[in-house]
């Protein structure tokens, strides 16, 4: 016999069979329908938050971290919008991510009613799909296909706008949630054209001066293994994309560490001297490819992508390959077992090419080692407080960001070993992102150490969040960059404005951050040397603080700036290292 | 380049605006657009008349088939086709110039489907350039209102698009 459900139950039942541990949520008037239903069931857990946008970005941490979808539930009008910002995040880096949100009655849709925006039409541009309910009985319908689309092929975010009065406790619907659900107007790309496959193989083993050049669709769509297989098979080099670090371990010998804007000096002149160029779930973003008329002259370029419309965008591709990473690698990984036939790589050019790679990396390396004695100045270094939480955490935390210098500091110096261990918004750069972010990764992993590398400025963007963390008891360890300044502003301000500081400082006016922790009901410390650091480091990871959130305020030399830098319009070798270039 | 494109997208509300925002939020042109239910009421034809380079023309294509809505994109000018605008034009039509407002029109093959003392209102169906040509014929001080359905297109011979 089929149940009778309210709309409200069904979205919740619905969103349990599929598999939903925890919502991220606000209530509010159009939404209170369903939180009467969450409150009379106890099979999903609903965290209460302190600011929407942050619901979203947990939801995000909770999603990138795990790989399967985050939900949102937020009321309509602010709760809606304050949600846009965390929707743009995951669509920009292709994230799975249900957002639902409450909306006014139909029968007063149109008509400025309270709290009413059109939710379908201010998300449009920043979702994979939006549905807006109007008959109740098709929620578990519309549940099972955001959730299929959101999760399938490009991942990404997808809006289900539920007027209230579909959601009416005193109107109940045959509850009946379809095993499978079939669109025949989306079919996304699963195995790779097996003629093109022949062909990136061919090229593979045809070139001198390969590179594999590992975008974040590698992460998200599970295929690390495969790649790092490949890679290790063909002993080619690898460079990962901010977005792609941990699918290619970042201590190993073969990894060039990341490249573009902020990256290495031996994997931009890699990139640009190779060629052959694998690219493999990355899109040539303007971060990376810096002048793309100056890209990878001498590159033949293979790229494989699940979504055709990233696929000869920016950087036209030789031999264009459209499937999920994972599938075709394991295509490309047979057929080059064909190829080879037990045969070896003929090693000879390939030992060439690392040779020019290793006196590249060595000329212009990153040094790991400076944690170990204190700079010159004496002041406090970016790279050593990465260095020093890095051993600490022994390169395994999950590790979430915000967006400035910190966040490339962190890229640069945290080693990422795993593929999901790196958290951070690359695409839309959202400030704001690290701490709620975190907040889902720990939810999602509530036994592992879970670490948010942040600036002063993004962490003021949503520290309303301590309370949520008070409530919900989130051991995060929070390490606070803190430059007394919006860093990466007055960096360029510095390069290409002749140092004036246009609103990028504001040393004054910042708040006691360890007063202001404690009132929040954590711990807070203080480090303005790396001997203090290491102190503070070592107790917020010790045993006694296992369960407690402290919060580190490292505070470091204000005038620090993050190298390599791409000169503007450029080629990608063409990198400003240091301060006196 | 100009280019006809042929969408079949399902007849959902919602789904054409999702089209038209691809087009602003990717700085993509549309010149007309027409769009009507087909034989089956689940979907819609949608004819898009756009320029732009072979590349552009590529990222227009790839990206209206990335919406979820949308379940076929042809590019009706890569082959031949047929296409056709209908076009509604109120002329001033005064004693002595009726009669070459009358001519042009049969020129033309229009046809005259509302007359006053004052005016013609011609109805014309051709491809573009022959609606363009009728509006220099008669000169635009003599237009008082243009009406136009933009472009229908469809493939010549067996070719067909459908689900
Ligand atoms: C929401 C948002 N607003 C503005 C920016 C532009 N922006 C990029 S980095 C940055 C400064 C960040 O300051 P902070 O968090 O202290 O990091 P720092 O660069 O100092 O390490 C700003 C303002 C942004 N990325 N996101
Ligand atoms: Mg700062």
């Amino acid at each position: 016999m089929t149940e009778m459900l309210s709309g409200g139950e069904m979205l919740i039942r619905a969103l349990h069979e599929e598999g939903v541990e925890y919502i991220f949520g606000y209530p509010g008037g159009a939404a209170l329908h369903i939180y009467d239903a969450i409150f009379k069931q106890q099979a999903i857990e609903h965290i209460l938050v302190r600011h929407e946008q942050a619901a979203t970005h947990m939801a995000d941490g909770y999603a990138r971290s795990t790989g399967r979808p985050g939900v949102v539930l937020v009321t309509s009008g602010p709760g809606a919008t304050n949600a846009i910002t965390g929707i743009a995040t995951a669509y920009m880096d292709s994230i799975p991510m249900v957002v639902i949100s409450g909306q006014v009655p139909h029968d007063v849709i149109g008509t400025d009613a309270f709290q009413e925006t059109d939710m379908i039409g201010v998300s449009r541009p920043v979702v994979k799909h939006s549905y807006l309910v109007e008959e109740a009985a098709r929620i578990p319908h519309i549940v099972k296909e955001a959730i299929y689309i959101a999760t399938s092929g490009r991942p990404g975010p997808v809006v289900i706008d539920i007027p209230k009065d579909t959601t009416d406790p005193n109107e109940l619907f045959e509850y009946d949630l379809p095993d499978t659900v079939e669109l025949r107007s989306y079919k996304p790309a699963i195995k790779g054209h097996v003629g093109q496959v022949r062909k990136a193989v061919q090229a593979l083993l045809d070139c001198k001066r390969p590179v594999i050049y590992v975008g974040g669709g590698v992460v998200q769509g599970n295929a690390a293994p495969e790649l790092c297989s490949l890679a290790y098979k063909l002993n080619y080099p690898v460079t990962n994309t901010l977005m792609g670090l941990g699918a290619f371990p970042g201590g190993d010998r073969q990894f060039l560490g990341m490249l573009g804007m902020h990256g290495t000096y031996v994997a931009n002149n890699a990139m640009h001297h190779a060629d052959l160029i694998l690219a493999v779930g990355s899109r040539f973003d303007d971060r990376v490819t810096n002048n793309p008329s100056k890209f990878c002259p001498d590159a033949t370029i293979v790229h494989i992508d699940v979504d055709p419309a990233s696929i000869s965008k920016v950087i036209t591709a030789d031999i264009p390959i459209v499937g999920q990473c994972k599938p075709v690698l394991n295509q490309m990984l047979s057929k080059l077992d064909e190829e080879l036939n037990g045969r070896e790589i003929d090693s000879e050019p390939i030992d060439a090419w690392w040779e020019q790679i290793d006196s590249w990396r060595e000329s212009f390396g990153l040094d790991h080692d400076m944690y170990k004695t204190e700079s010159d100045s004496g002041k406090l270094l970016p790279q050593q407080v990465i260095q020093v939480v890095y051993q600490a955490t022994d390169g395994k935390a999950f590790v979430t960001s915000d967006v400035g210098q910190h966040q490339m500091f962190a890229a640069q110096y945290y080693k990422f070993e795993q593929p999901r261990q790196w958290i951070n918004s690359g695409g839309l750069g959202t400030m704001g992102f690290g701490l709620p972010s975190a907040m889902g990764v720990q939810f999602a992993h509530p036994h592992s150490t879970v670490v948010c590398i942040t600036g002063e400025g993004s962490f003021m963007m949503n520290m309303q969040e301590l309370s949520t963390c008070s409530q919900y008891s989130l051991p995060i360890k929070i390490v606070n960059l803190n430059n007394q300044a919006l860093g990466m502003v007055k960096q360029w301000q510095d390069m290409q404005y002749g140092g004036r500081h246009s609103h990028s400082t504001y040393a004054d006016s910042l708040p006691n951050f360890v007063d202001l922790i404690n009132a929040f009901g954590h711990v807070g410390l203080r480090a303005e040397t790396l001997r203090e650091l290491d102190e503070a480091v070592s107790l917020a990871f010790s045993d006694k603080h296992k369960s407690d959130l402290v919060f580190i305020d490292a505070l470091i030399d204000p005038d620090e700036h993050i190298y390599p830098m791409f000169v503007r319009g450029g080629a990608v070798n063409e990198m400003v290292l240091n301060k006196h270039d | 380049m100009r280019h006809l494109l042929s969408v079949l997208l399902e007849n959902e509300a919602g789904a054409l605006s999702r089209v038209i925002g691809l087009f602003a939020q990717r700085d993509f042109n549309i010149e007309t657009l027409t769009a009507a239910p087909t034989e089956d009421e689940t979907l819609s034809r949608l004819t898009l008349v756009t320029t732009g380079d072979d590349r552009t023309i590529e990222q227009i294509t790839k990206h209206l088939n990335r919406l979820i809505e949308v379940v076929k994109v042809i590019d009706l000018t890569d082959n031949e086709h047929i296409e056709r605008e209908l076009m509604l034009v109120k002329v001033r039509a005064e004693a002595d110039a009726r009669t070459e407002v009358k001519r042009t029109c049969d020129i033309f093959r229009g046809q005259i489907v509302d007359v006053t003392v004052n005016t013609y209102t011609v109805q014309l169906i051709g491809p573009t350039d022959k609606l363009l040509a009728f509006i220099d014929a008669i000169g635009t001080s003599r237009i008082l209102e243009v009406v136009r359905s933009g472009v229908s297109g469809i493939s010549r011979g067996t070719k067909v698009l459908s689900v």
